[in-house]
């Protein structure tokens, strides 16, 4: 057990913070991001841990946790402009993906050429996402498609769509299931954006009136794409980024404390604030060690699965509580939107108040990552029904 | 970096659980804890393995591992609720290694690592301060020597220990404390047994009346306080993972098998949820002990922050999965025969020892910066 980086680690870390330190926008105009992207690219650190034959950076495990934690301690942009290609489209054409396919979408996604949606969740398949019922046809050599998704995030904004289609019925409901890769310009695609809570609009019901998609369009098997979807989502590798973004959020609940009063005297010092905040703390540290422990098992070469579960639970409370703790800190001013002109901190803690479902929901809700763990780990029975 | 056990530490892993399922399975344990809560056979046996030893150095006759090793053997020893004072011993090495002299050192260390000294650290008073400033034992200055009158409530493993390292106040000044080492033959020692809410953890009250203290018996200051504590806490965490997973192995064990309304209880998800839960928050204060202990090892910056977010953890959630434990097994986990209890009453005593829920995430917050 070790928790040091070695001398070559370490001296990648130096490369990377010195990187930042000549490369980091200063004011972030189009034409400095635009520099930022490129850099990082010519680095080969947008889709850093891909193999290198297809563009990636083929890096080890150590160095993308270094990698990561540098550039969300300096609040660098991303890495890469395309984020669902990079989390998990791109990674599974990579695993299931022809060589015209790789070729076609991998060089785009690694420059960030245009954005990719997921079009896997519909009106009546949310928890239960194996029960997809999006129909499609095959004709000659192209699919027909005539159904709809909803909560695609980003749909409006996308080129291209990660889809999830019912091809026949097996024995279970995940047989029967394929994968396409759809042009969201294809004719008989209607994208509706829908508000949220906060007021924005990030996602989108998405409907498909006799879409027409080529064959070698899809991903994969035909009936087989329960399991590129499930590979899809195992990609979703480590919590690094998140910890350290969880960090940022409590030194922020920290400064809170201290300029907030409770009981008319400096929250900083009442007891259940301090120890609601230690115990944000606890659980950070938890979370980041955890990872830790489930990439040095990857190392070795076990397979990591319903672990990440363990994480995606905590988190989904720590974000929901720093919320919460960050508006009772702000007493009376809580009651602020977060556009008002008087609201603390620019409104920011009004924001993750309302903002948490995209973490806690988006990716399966709790009480699934609860069941993932009950079953896959612990070995608990099913429900006969899910 | 790797956070993962080397192969001798997962091959001292299973020679521990090995010896500890042959030798002392959960009858044995009953049988224990029913009666003296000390085996003199079994500590002989761990003795011979070198368990009370792991920590201590080559030269003084122990093994030359570090905390990290013990933790491991330390969650073995949890999840068997084997009932010794192998914690009192390793601390009570643990202090006269970091701050004896060596002198303290040669005449004690073989002894304890032997196992044919069985030691104990007396720190806890009757306040819920824990620290320096929790610390009223005082005494008196006699010539060169220091004279102790008064008492230590709660002892770990008191009725087994021939070696008490004594934490006592020097002084007004917060930090004005030092270390005696009191043998309990000593003239004005006495030893009461207390039995315990958890028969597997022995404890005693430890009354000191005009113990006169010698030159040689006196050593440490507030910053060996401060590595007992973190190691205290350490250790108990360490084996509270241990007792912690086997409980949830016994509920979801349970789960599977027993049925009601023509299905297994573990199918409900009122039943399946709180032991994922379980699961998690065992996971997570494993990995902050793990942490803890390398700290310690290494002499690392964040020794105290790391073992207090484990021993804050640990009792915040423990306490609730004694309790989960018994409640999923219904009637059954409330009675004396099934072994449920055993590890709710397990999460009460590792729940204030070395400091409690409270006590620690106030340390995180005040190391923290607030
Ligand atoms: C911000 C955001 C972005 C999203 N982006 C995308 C996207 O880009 N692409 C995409 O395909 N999807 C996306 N989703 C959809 C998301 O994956 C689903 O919302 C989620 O899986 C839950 O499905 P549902 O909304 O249908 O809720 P339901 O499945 O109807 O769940 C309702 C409630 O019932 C509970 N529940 C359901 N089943 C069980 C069970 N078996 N046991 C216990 N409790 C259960 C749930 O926990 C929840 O509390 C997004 C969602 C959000 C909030």
């Amino acid at each position: 057990m070790d928790f040091d980086f070695t001398p070559e680690e370490e001296a990648f870390r130096a490369e990377v913070q010195a990187f930042i330190a000549e490369h980091k926008p200063k004011k972030g105009t189009p034409q400095e991001m635009a520099t930022w992207h490129e850099k990082v690219r010519e680095k080969r650190w947008v889709g850093f841990s891909w193999p290198k034959d297809v563009g990636g950076g083929g890096g080890g495990i150590a160095q993308q946790v270094i990698l990561k934690e540098e550039m969300a301690k300096a609040k660098a942009p991303s890495l890469g402009t395309c984020f669902m290609g990079l989390a998990w489209v791109g990674p599974s054409i990579i695993e299931y993906g022809t060589e015209e396919q790789k070729q076609q979408f991998i060089p785009d996604i690694l420059d960030g050429k245009y954005h990719w949606c997921t079009g896997y969740s519909e009106p009546d398949s949310g928890s239960d996402l194996a029960s997809v019922k999006c129909k499609c046809e095959r004709d000659g050599d192209e699919y027909v498609v005539t159904g709809q998704k909803i909560w695609t995030s980003i749909a409006m904004w996308s080129k291209w769509i990660i889809l999830l289609v019912r091809t026949g019925q097996g024995e279970s409901k995940h047989d029967g299931i394929t994968c396409l890769l759809v042009p969201m310009d294809t004719q008989g695609i209607t994208v509706r954006p829908i508000q949220n809570m906060s007021g924005g609009t990030m996602f989108a019901e998405v409907f498909f009136d006799e879409v027409r998609v080529p064959v070698e369009n899809r991903l994969g098997e035909e009936g087989q794409g329960w399991k590129v979807t499930i590979s899809a989502l195992a990609h979703e590798r480590s919590s690094i980024a998140e910890v350290t973004s969880l960090q940022r959020s409590l030194e922020g609940l920290r400064e809170l404390a201290r300029k907030s009063t409770k009981n008319g005297a400096p929250a900083a010092e009442d007891r259940g604030i301090r120890r609601r905040l230690a115990s944000i703390d606890a659980r950070i540290e938890a979370m980041r060690l955890n990872g830790m422990r489930f990439l040095t098992k990857q190392l070795k070469g076990e397979p990591v699965g319903a672990e990440t579960s363990v994480n995606k639970l905590t988190r989904a409370e720590l974000e929901v509580e720093i919320g919460e703790l960050a508006l009772e800190m702000q007493g009376s001013q809580g009651v602020l939107g977060a556009g008002s002109g008087a609201v603390p901190d620019r409104g920011k803690w009004q924001n993750h108040a309302l903002n948490w479902p995209e973490v806690v929901i988006g990716g399966g809700t709790p009480n699934i990552q609860k069941n993932i763990i009950a079953e896959r780990i612990l070995g608990l029975p099913k429900d006969p029904e899910a | 970096m790797n956070f993962g056990f080397s192969e001798e530490q997962e091959l001292l892993r299973s020679e521990v659980a090995k010896f500890l399922a042959e030798s002392c399975p959960m009858d044995e344990v009953r049988r224990i804890g029913e009666g003296p809560g000390f085996s003199p056979e079994l500590w002989g046996q761990v003795s011979e393995l070198g368990w009370p030893g792991l920590i201590i150095d080559e030269a003084h006759g122990g093994a030359g591992l570090g905390f990290v090793d013990l933790v491991v053997v330390l969650e073995e020893v949890g999840r068997a609720l084997f009932p010794s004072p192998l914690i009192s011993t390793t601390l009570a090495a643990h202090a006269i290694a970091r701050a004896g002299s060596p002198e303290q050192q040669a005449r004690l260390l073989p002894g304890l690592a032997a196992g044919t000294t069985i030691g104990s650290v007396a720190i806890a008073e009757a306040g819920d301060l824990h620290g320096a400033a929790g610390i009223t034992l005082a005494a008196e200055r006699n010539g060169d020597d220091w004279v102790l009158t008064g008492e230590k409530p709660v002892v770990a493993d008191a009725a087994q220990a021939d070696l008490f390292v004594v934490a006592f106040r020097t002084g007004e000044a917060e930090d004005a404390i030092a270390f005696g080492l009191v043998e309990k033959t000593a003239s004005g020692v006495s030893v009461e047994d207390r039995v315990g809410i958890d028969l597997t953890k022995r404890q005693g009250r430890l009354g000191l009346e005009g113990v006169r203290l010698g030159k040689g018996d006196v050593f440490g200051d507030s910053e060996l306080l401060s590595q007992l504590l973190d190691a205290g806490a350490t250790a108990v965490v360490a084996e509270s993972v241990g007792a912690a997973e086997a409980a949830l192995a016994l509920t979801s064990g349970y789960a599977k098998e027993r049925i009601q309304f023509g299905r297994p209880i573990g199918q409900f998800q009122a039943v399946k949820h709180p032991l994922a839960v379980m699961y998690r928050d065992i996971e997570s204060f494993k990995s902050l002990v793990y942490y803890a202990a390398w700290c310690i090892d290494e002499g690392h910056a964040d020794r105290s922050v790391a073992a207090s977010r484990a021993k804050a953890m640990m009792s915040d959630t423990f306490p609730q999965i004694g309790i989960d434990t018994v409640q999923l097994h219904g009637g059954m986990g409330y009675t004396w025969e099934y072994d449920a209890h055993l590890f709710l009453k397990r999460a009460k005593w590792a729940r204030p020892v070395f400091g409690d829920a409270d006590h620690h995430y106030e340390r995180v917050a005040a190391l923290g910066g607030l």
